[in-house]
């Protein structure tokens, strides 16, 4: 058993009496009691997972807590500003009413939100790549297309 | 075949019992629910309007206990308007995706005139006894309460208009009522809800019946688009679901069975895991044998979830695999093949006319074999509840699609009487049908219970999630067909070969209905089956039955029009004839007229007949489901090394009239892709009883980025009742795919998945 310090949503987080294997999905959801972050396959095949490392899009699933520690984590419930001003991705989740079950949308949002970080007007083939690991059991994948591009088009305006 | 225990027995009828009462047809007459009346109660904070309302009145005095008043009958849903305008819905339903905890409140909101902005919306606590039916399945919450909730709206109206009509002292038929106000227009005067909320509530209740519902002209919410009511927390992760609920104290549990359905725990190395970090607990549980409550296993439970799946993956168990399911999917396919072989069935499903007369005088004859595969429903949230014992009581929160039943099999599970057992619906993170079974439940409250009372999450890992579904059954289906030589369809014949438990009746969702299209379409009309027997659980799977039996049935149609040298368009419109409700007397039954005109919009909107390149095809195919008039044309290319893209599906339905579009169109872009994933790349296979996929590397489900097609859905809002749109938008997906497969390269597809047949996306 070991302590664990990450940062997380810009918070310095001190888990103690930790497996330093434990995976980081479950020190967020069972430690830190942030359960935005799903829980899926655990094998990396799904995407619910999805969180930010040092902004790039990571299956939390499959990061031990211990090589998590000093990098800065980033998970939905982190993507709002602290006013609670959502996020552009999660403005164009809600006015293109994309959830069904709303299950993997966390780990969606995580994915289009480091791919627009990225590439602030990706193609669809933009899209494909970036989002194709991330699964939706309700056949979504149209509005989110259509939310990634919306949120695009909205960070070009600001721009 | 295997000894089949009575409570394996009692499991399949508890299917079969949750599967009626999903698909119990709703009275087509309002007048058949006499006796509804509305409760006024008093009591909410603050004053204001609170009604309840119900239906019948078997169920008396439960509703004022429910909210702690006087005696009446029991409400099944509340209305409650505060005093500063907030109006509070509650919705009775699961939320599994499909959009009713949206589309209940738009209902009664649409009646009672609300300002949709001051609606606020509850999930309602589950009580049968109060609230009636809670269950989501069968595409059935829409029409089971259609009547009931626009009511509920429209005696809240009535009461705050009478309000009004008593404050200015004019007649009610002078008031109109518009964005939660009461209005004159002869003198200019308005009034709030809010400030005649409590006013209202001093009125007595008018009898509902009494009470006018609106025209659909007038409808002012019903029909727009509003988006889920939920999306805010679902997009900033909020503690939602029932994977994310969480108590004091509570240990985090796995549960590991035996992989073959049936199979007893002989040993497990428990010392050594009681031993490993985190591990608080490890035992057996016996189990009383039934699939859908608690089949023998052990838990281990442990201070966080990876501390029991690091333990689980210790664990070792010796099954007594004695009475354990053996099936093997090779077999069961080199049976079905034989069986094909004779010339009919020895159970007759239906006989009309004389098909072996018809076959023999017929111009042309086809036969041809069809065969889809048992598949996983798969939902991304893997089945968890959070369980907690307490002496003779249980509470639990579970993401479930039926919890009134669940109250039951809890019950039985533990021992105790039903009203002992309290179940707080969490939203669900996908259905499909999987969560209409409660095993998960009655796992959790078991483990609860051995474990001494503890409250626990019990936590399925995905590849618990998938070695213990209940598959949607394989299907095989042996076809005669024949035309005149006029090009009619005169004969059909369909010997469809499907599973049993107990040798005399098909396993759950594996039966054929009797009038399954195209019965009582072609005059001589014969369906009879042969059962194999199948010791792995079977269940309904998204539109069961008819998600398999469309594809096989609307894909042999088009071999027979294709036989005639027919369009297929022209064909299945002259097989539908003259306009009918083939069954009398119920609005749930395939209407002709109704079938014909989305047949006809959907080749309308897709360009049918269009001339397409060479490797390009338009396939059409209609199904009637649960309700729901569904034609669909789906365009496709296919090259030479079998490279397909499904460039567009074009959807058109009949479901009467939408209640909420954007929810609507979700659900018929959702059937398209889950139609599409499935038909296209899943198959679940089975080898000495033992699911052989274990995660989404070899289940895998239509990723984006996977030449998804582009889909659109037109509606035609006929002047029926509305009925459900989860499900009967998917059965015509594979049959429209597969015609299409045709028309661009002339390969019939008879089996499924695609991918067995060498077919991959382009």
């Amino acid at each position: 058993m070991a302590t664990v310090r990450l940062n997380v949503n810009g918070q310095n987080r001190v888990v103690e009496d930790v497996d330093a294997q434990t995976p980081l999905l479950w020190v967020l959801r069972d430690s830190l009691g942030l359960v935005g972050t799903k829980y899926g396959c655990g094998v990396a095949q799904c995407g619910a997972c999805t969180v930010h490392m040092n902004g790039n899009p990571v299956r939390s699933c499959q990061i031990p807590a211990a090589a998590a520690s000093g990098a800065a984590i980033t998970t939905v419930e982190g993507l709002a500003k602290a006013d609670g001003t959502l996020h552009v991705v999660q403005q164009a989740w809600m006015e293109h009413d994309v959830p069904q079950c709303g299950y993997c949308q966390a780990g969606q949002m995580m994915s289009a939100s480091a791919l627009l970080a990225q590439n602030p007007k990706p193609t669809d083939a933009d899209i494909d790549a970036a989002m194709a690991g991330n699964l939706c059991r309700c056949g979504t994948y149209h509005r989110i297309r259509k939310a990634i591009h919306s949120a695009a088009a909205k960070l070009q305006k600001k721009a | 075949m295997n000894t089949v225990t009575e409570a394996r027995l009692a499991a399949e009828r508890h299917v079969l019992d949750i599967l009626s009462a999903a698909e119990a047809q709703v009275p087509a007459s309002p007048a058949a629910f006499s006796r509804r009346s509305f409760l006024k109660l008093t009591g909410l904070a603050g004053g204001g309007l609170v009604l309840a309302f119900w239906m019948g009145d078997e169920a008396t005095a439960v509703a004022a206990e429910a909210v702690g008043g006087a005696k009446a009958f029991a409400p099944n849903a509340f209305l409650q308007i505060a005093s500063d305008g907030t109006i509070t819905i509650l919705s009775k339903g699961p939320e599994i995706g499909q959009g009713i905890k949206t589309a209940f409140p738009m209902i009664i909101a649409e009646e009672l005139d609300a300002d949709w902005a001051k609606v606020k919306i509850e999930q309602a606590p589950i009580n049968p006894k109060v609230f009636g039916r809670q269950s989501a399945g069968g595409s059935r919450s829409i029409p089971t309460s259609w009547d009931q909730l626009r009511q509920a709206g429209a005696v809240g109206r009535a009461m705050l208009v009478s309000a009004a009509a008593a404050e200015w002292k004019v007649a009610p038929t002078e008031l109109s009522t518009e964005k939660s106000f009461v209005i004159h227009k002869a003198s200019g005067r308005k009034l709030a809800y809010g400030a005649l909320a409590s006013k209202a509530a001093a009125l007595p209740v008018p009898d509902a019946k009494t009470v006018a519902l609106k025209d659909r002209k007038d409808y002012k919410i019903i029909g727009t688009s509003i988006n889920g009511v939920d999306n805010r927390k679902v997009v900033t992760g909020a503690p939602l679901f029932g994977i994310d609920q969480t108590l004091p104290g509570m240990l985090y549990a796995v549960y590991e069975k035996c992989p073959a359905t049936g199979g007893k725990v002989k040993e497990a190395n428990l010392d050594q895991i009681r031993a490993l970090p985190g591990v608080k607990q490890a035992f057996i549980v016996e189990g009383n044998g039934r699939p859908t409550e608690v089949m023998p296993g052990v838990a281990i439970l442990a201070t966080t979830t990876w501390g029991a799946f690091s333990a689980k993956r210790q664990l070792r168990v010796v099954w007594d695999e004695t009475n354990a399911a053996t099936d093997s999917s090779n077999e069961i396919l080199a049976k079905a093949q034989e069986l094909a072989k004779l010339p009919q069935g020895p159970g007759v499903v239906r006989a009309d006319g004389d098909v072996d007369k018809a076959l023999a005088s017929a111009a042309k004859k086809v036969e041809a074999f069809y065969s889809y595969p048992f598949v996983s429903h798969s939902p991304l949230e893997p089945m968890n509840t959070t369980a907690w014992v307490k002496g003779d009581t249980v509470e639990l929160w579970s993401p479930t699609q039926t919890p009134d039943p669940a109250l039951g099999l809890v019950a039985n599970t533990l021992g105790i009487p039903v009203d002992n057992v309290k179940i707080n619906q969490t939203r669900v993170g996908g259905g499909f049908g999987r969560r209409l079974m409660n095993d998960y439940a009655c796992e959790a409250a078991q483990i609860s219970k051995q474990a001494g009372g503890i409250p626990v999450k019990l936590q399925w890992t995905r590849e618990d999630d998938m070695a213990h579904d209940f598959y949607r059954p394989a299907g095989f289906h042996a076809f005669k067909g024949a035309v005149d030589g006029y090009g009619k369809l005169t004969a059909w014949a369909n010997h469809f070969i499907t599973f049993t438990v107990d040798g005399k009746v098909p396993s759950n969702s594996a039966n054929y209905p009797a009038e399954e299209f195209p019965a009582m379409l072609v005059p001589n009309y014969r369906v009879t089956q042969s059962l194999l027997p199948l010791g792995t659980p079977t269940g309904p799977w998204r539109a069961p039955r008819s998600n398999g039996i469309a594809f096989a049935v609307q894909s042999f149609l088009h071999e027979l029009s294709a036989a005639a040298g027919r369009d297929h368009l022209e064909f299945l419109i002259d097989v539908m004839g003259e306009p009918r409700w083939l069954e009398p007397k119920t609005e749930f039954a395939l209407n002709t007229e109704r079938a014909i005109a989305v047949i006809k919009l959907a080749a309308e909107k897709a360009g049918w007949g269009r001339k397409l390149p060479e490797g390009r095809g338009m396939g059409l195919a209609f199904h009637f489901s649960h309700a729901g008039h569904f034609a669909e044309v789906a365009e496709v290319s296919v090259d030479r090394a079998k490279r397909l893209t499904v460039h567009q599906v074009t959807v058109a339905g009949d479901i009467g009239p939408i209640i909420n579009m954007t929810g609507s169109l979700a659900q018929c872009e959702g059937a398209v892709i889950d139609g599409l994933s499935t038909m296209f790349g899943l198959e679940i296979t089975i080898e000495a009883g033992r699911v052989q996929q274990s995660n989404y590397d070899r289940y895998p489900i239509l990723r984006q980025g996977m030449h998804i097609p582009k889909i659109e859905s037109h509606f035609i809002q006929s002047v029926y009742p509305p009925t459900g749109i989860g499900e009967p938008s998917l059965p015509p997906v594979a049959p429209a795919i597969c015609n299409a497969i045709f028309a661009a390269s002339g390969q019939r597809v008879r089996t499924l998945p695609l991918v067995k047949s060498g077919y991959t996306l382009a």
